[in-house]
């Protein structure tokens, strides 16, 4: 079974077609890169698929559970309560962190695991306290996001995140609002996770990340994916010239 | 002069209880007005923007007269003097929470949607994002001008000698005019300015509480 299931996706922003018939599956443990050109609807694609946009028209499944199902050609929402339900097959990592600066590293980590999962305290505290390990970030638990780098912010949005264990996690161009030495902290992070068999689905502009990391390299060019593969036979021998082109353009050659 | 200060001071319990009234329901009212005039009703909203507007736009001693005299005048109700320091507070409460309300809108508008966003995908209701993501956010951001307003309060509780509540402006006034001497006006600047002093010192402790993030 799919961990995430959306088929022939339109979306538009006041009469401006962002996505044409997108269609995309993702089984457990794949690693998925989204790249393309910006304005190509990769974000917009991602954010249909956190339930931060509403998709005009297409089906949206997690697990085989329906959020949104087609009907008239439109798309048809699950109720409020059930897509509540449905938000916890899922993480999102944002291009602009957005952790809690109120909240200390720790309770960004805990707040909704206690609050929304209803977890004990102390589990809670145990579990973030292991991920800020693994981020590398053990000693920042009693710091305020505001008090680190911009590196060490995206970590821990991505110990977050998967504080309240996600299938799947969707990363929305996690180092684009990073240095170039911060970027390789975020991404070895990434890589990490990958390995361990975490699901992502992952909109990046580094395309080293795409080409090493996924498993599956999608390519967006003008509201569809263009091509797709294996990152290997993308980066390698792209048979769409719009592919071609973009990679010639990214890559410099 | 003893017998003065003794009398003034007795006025400035007065004022001291029109300033913490007012605070302690206008403060959350204002809270409220702000959700109304951001409601998605459009009949909601307009009828709180009709109403920060009035409350903005005429003078507050015309408001204190209207609230005491409106009941007699347009119901031919009569509440007797006994409503008269109720009406001084009811006129602030509803003048006071227009405005906070209005500090509050700009502070709520002002948080970034990535806040929201990252509450939803987390899975807090819009109940808990607001309760414990925004709100406590918008209290550091709004406070610098809640506290223009809160020391505005102090001066405007002088107010209420138009309803003859024997706040100490009241009492300063008649004193003044018995006594033919200006000190009791110059002993009540003092009396302000001290309330003042102290209501300032106590927002800019509480913004420096706040201050532990940014």
């Amino acid at each position: 079974m799919y961990i995430l299931e959306i088929d022939n996706l339109y979306k538009q922003f006041g009469g401006n077609p962002v996505l044409r018939g997108v269609s995309l599956r993702i089984a457990e443990g794949e690693v998925v890169s989204l790249i393309g050109p910006s304005g190509s609807g990769k974000s917009t694609l991602l954010r249909c698929a956190a339930l931060l946009e509403t998709m005009d028209r297409g089906t949206l499944r997690f697990s085989g559970r329906t959020a949104a199902a087609e009907r008239d050609s439109r798309s048809v929402y699950a109720p409020r309560q059930q897509l509540h339900q449905l938000r916890r097959n899922f993480g999102l990592v944002f291009q602009s962190f957005n952790l809690f600066p109120h909240y200390t590293v720790l309770r960004n980590l805990t707040d909704a695991p206690v609050r929304v999962a209803g977890r004990s305290r102390a589990e809670a505290e145990d579990e973030a306290r292991a991920l800020l390990q693994k981020m590398g970030l053990a000693d920042k638990a009693g710091a305020y996001p505001c008090e680190l780098s911009g590196g060490q912010q995206q970590r821990v949005s991505i110990a977050r995140a998967l504080a309240m264990h996600p299938k799947i996690l969707f990363f929305d161009e996690p180092t684009s609002a990073l240095d170039p030495e911060l970027t390789g902290e975020v991404l070895s992070v990434m890589r990490q996770l990958a390995d361990d068999g975490m699901t992502m689905l992952v909109v990046t502009h580094e395309m080293s990340f795409a080409r090493d990391a996924s498993d599956r390299t999608l390519f967006m060019a003008d509201g569809v994916i263009a091509e797709e593969g294996a990152p290997e036979q993308i980066f390698s021998q792209p048979q769409n010239p719009r592919t071609r082109q973009f990679l010639s353009g990214v890559l410099g050659r | 002069m003893q017998s003065m200060l003794l009398q003034l001071a007795e006025g400035m319990a007065t004022s001291v209880a029109i300033f913490v009234l007012t605070l302690l329901f206008s403060l959350p009212l204002g809270m409220l007005v702000a959700l109304a005039r951001m409601s998605k009703s459009r009949l909601l909203s307009g009828l709180m923007r009709i109403y920060i507007s009035i409350m903005r736009g005429t003078p507050l001693m015309l408001q204190l007269l209207v609230v005491f005299f409106g009941p007699y005048y347009l119901l031919r109700v009569n509440l007797g003097s006994g409503y008269r320091f109720p009406a001084v507070i009811l006129a602030f409460v509803i003048n006071y929470a227009a405005y906070f309300a209005e500090s509050y809108r700009g502070g709520i508008a002002s948080m970034p949607r990535g806040q929201y966003e990252a509450a939803q995908v987390l899975g807090y209701s819009r109940a808990q994002t607001f309760a414990h993501i925004i709100l406590p956010q918008v209290v550091k951001r709004v406070l610098p001008s809640v506290t223009n307003e809160v020391i505005t309060l102090v001066k405007d509780t002088s107010l209420a000698f138009v309803l003859s509540v024997t706040e100490m402006f009241t009492i300063a006034k008649a004193i003044a005019a018995a006594e033919k001497t200006m000190i009791p006006y110059l002993a009540a600047g003092i009396f302000y300015y001290v309330f003042n002093f102290v209501v300032a010192m106590l927002m800019e402790r509480l913004e420096h509480r706040l201050n532990y993030y940014r």
